[in-house]
């Protein structure tokens, strides 16, 4: 078991954000969360870190209790997020972020890591000395995601990576995000808005809404669901602002 | 294309006439009780007295003035869209701009040097230039070190002069009271401000932004406050004379007497100046090594968290990164080179009070790092230059000066927003994609 959530409840303030929600993730699988604004995907990879700290159940990861370690603790762990908005640096060159990415990794690794970015991203090499922030927003997501990858994660999660995305960069996210898993052996956990691709890609998914999980199955049962169907792959009219 | 700039530019002229006459009702409204009217003596009696033509050409002034400044602005921004243009498109050309500003940039700051090792020798009898000099020198080190805390790490820190003033007094009371000279006290003095910097960031660092400059602008009035009133420790307001001078490795700098002098020493007929220029030099050298740290921890890791966590934090955070360590070790960085900058004050002045390390000492040492373009250490030069020098020049103008200042001030917003030098040169360059330009 990679990533273990057993009934966690987390609150914004007093909003109650997460109502106890199980969810785990197998060693080698690819997890989608989807669900529409404010149902509380976000919140829950947020908790993660512990930003907001959980207010009651246990987040075990890798065998190891996280649910109280401090942010930077956790994230220090073999576990890396692309966090929502890229949040790449943007008056650092792409070769700075990269860095960044590693510094809390083994400095030998370094050469190998970033040879097997340019294989992913070749587009990030050609703008090595470039200022991240006048990358376009594909390519900045994909830098957000070569510098997640940096620190050799075991678990990588990622939250709405397709936003604001051209559907070109879209695709070719998702492509590299199969043959990360698939090639490479990362275990995902992928939080997305964007239900259709996501659970093509994924092996199981989950449903979140008001804070709790509604439905889960694997991504390609969960596809053909009338109710996801309706909810959140047809533009669906049905019941899903919260 | 012409065409469109053509009808943009003919709206644009009523836009400005509309905003200039706008501005000039302002000035009429202002004008009239400030202008207009005026008091005389009139045989014992004080009359009121109208200036109404005066009050004209103020307000015409004002209108084409206004109407002047508006035009420049847009050629300006026209100007700059058109270049960001032809920059988007032609990514070839954008790179060798950077380059070339990165050369030309190099090649001032070795012209600065050069001038500045050579200004004290052409110089030599006259105090004043030295004198003046020595100021920017010392503002270049408070800048250099407040870059650290704002420039590089991000966090806006309104109250530096509380560590100028805090090594200072230590030398002050460490020589007075101990008998320290210069250079052992230095270190020391350079550790207390590290201390106070760590005491004073733990518990301020967790806040953000404008939080942040309002509690370190508490604390720099809370060490004034302090030193104003403790007055066994440290004298008042009445602050502490006779701190001693710095000497030449044990040789002091005085008319020669039973020990051997500078002078004496190196048989040179003694001479004032000698101790002037010694002190340039001191403080020239602790701004070199300053600048030659603060270069080198720009290229190591710590350096480039310090530039990830101000642009973004919670990114930080998810990378692994300890964001309070990070930022206590710049704010303690910062706060030791204010301190060791406060020691060389106290030693060149001979005398420290709190009227020293006001308010107004921690805004003219920010004004200077955003002036000079955050992160930039280049910039920090230039902008000391100018915000000691326009004073300087102004003093002919009197009352004006501070006039001159704030006009110095707003111009070099308005031409250069991100400050006079917003170039950031890249802490690594990649074998691969850098060789062609080593």
């Amino acid at each position: 078991m990679m990533l273990q959530l057993t009934g966690v409840h987390a609150h914004y303030g007093h909003i109650h954000a997460l109502r106890g929600l199980d969810l785990s993730v197998q060693v080698g699988e690819v997890v989608t969360l989807i669900g529409a604004n404010g149902a509380g995907k976000s919140t829950l990879l947020m908790s993660l870190f512990g930003q907001p700290r959980v207010s009651a159940g246990s987040i075990v990861f890798d065998g190891e209790d996280i649910t109280r370690l401090p942010t930077h603790v956790i994230a220090r762990r073999d576990i890396s997020l692309v966090p929502e908005g890229r949040r790449i640096f943007p008056r650092m060159t792409v070769m700075e972020n990269l860095l960044m990415g590693a510094v809390m990794a083994d400095p030998d690794n370094l050469e190998v890591d970033l040879k097997r970015m340019y294989a992913l991203f070749p587009i990030l090499e050609e703008r090595l000395e470039q200022r991240a922030g006048t990358l376009s927003g594909g390519e900045q997501q994909m830098l957000a995601i070569a510098r997640a990858l940096m620190a050799r994660p075991k678990l990588l999660l990622l939250d709405e990576p397709s936003l604001g995305l051209a559907p070109l960069y879209i695709k070719k996210i998702f492509q590299t995000l199969r043959e990360l898993n698939q090639d490479h052996g990362v275990t995902i956990l992928l939080v997305e808005q964007n239900a259709h691709h996501a659970l093509r890609v994924a092996h199981r998914g989950y449903v979140l809404q008001h804070g709790q999980i509604v439905m889960t199955g694997s991504g390609r049962d969960l596809l053909a669901s009338a109710e996801v169907r309706a909810a959140y792959l047809e533009g669906g009219q049905g019941e899903k602002r919260s | 294309m012409p065409r469109l700039v053509s009808i943009s530019d003919a709206s644009g002229w009523t836009e400005r006439l509309k905003d200039a006459a706008g501005v000039a009702l302002i000035a009429l409204l202002l004008g009239i009780p400030m202008i207009g009217l005026t008091t005389a003596d009139q045989g014992g009696a004080l009359e009121v007295l109208t200036r109404w033509p005066l009050l004209g050409a103020f307000v015409a002034v004002v209108f084409c003035g206004r109407l002047l400044l508006r035009y420049l602005l847009d050629l300006l921004k026209r100007r700059r869209q058109t270049r960001e243009r032809q920059q988007g498109e032609v990514t070839a050309v954008t790179m060798k701009r950077v380059w070339l500003d990165g050369r030309v940039l190099s090649a001032i700051g070795w012209l600065v040097l050069g001038v500045a090792l050579v200004l004290p020798v052409v110089f030599s009898d006259n105090r004043y230039v030295v004198d003046i000099a020595t100021t920017v020198l010392i503002y270049v080190m408070l800048g250099w070190g407040l870059n650290v805390v704002v420039g590089l790490a991000g966090l806006l820190d309104m109250g530096h002069a509380a560590f100028y003033a805090v090594g200072a007094y230590a030398y002050a009371l460490l020589a007075t009271r101990f008998g320290w000279g210069f250079w052992e006290a230095l270190p020391v003095a350079g550790l207390i401000a590290t201390v106070f910097g760590l005491a004073i960031g733990w518990p301020s660092l967790r806040l953000r932004g404008d939080y942040l400059a309002i509690v370190t602008l508490g604390f720099g009035e809370i060490i004034r406050v302090v030193l104003v009133n403790w007055t066994d420790f440290s004298g008042g307001p009445n602050g502490i004379s006779q701190i001693p001078r710095p000497n030449f490795f044990g040789l002091p700098f005085s008319p020669s007497g039973d020990r051997p002098t500078f002078a004496s020493f190196f048989g040179l007929e003694f001479s004032p100046m000698h101790r002037i220029i010694f002190l340039y030099y001191v403080i020239l050298m602790l701004s070199l090594l300053t600048n030659a740290l603060v270069a080198r921890l720009r290229r190591l890791p710590i350096g480039r968290a310090w530039e990830a966590m101000r642009e973004d934090e919670i990114a930080c955070k998810a990378l692994g990164m300890d964001v309070t360590k990070i930022k206590l070790s710049a704010f303690a960085l910062g706060a030791m080179l204010g301190g060791v900058a406060g020691v060389f004050f106290a030693a060149r002045q001979g005398f420290i009070s709190p009227e020293s390390f006001t308010f107004n000492e921690s805004a003219i040492i920010l004004a200077i790092v955003v002036l000079g373009g955050m992160g930039s250490q280049l910039g920090v030069v230039l902008a000391s230059l100018v915000l000691v020098l326009i004073p300087e020049i102004g003093r002919d103008f009197s009352e004006y000066r501070m006039l001159l200042f704030g006009t110095a001030m707003i111009l070099i917003m308005i031409w250069r927003p991100a400050g006079i030098l917003s170039h950031r040169e890249p802490t690594l360059r990649h074998a691969a994609a850098g060789g062609e330009h080593a």
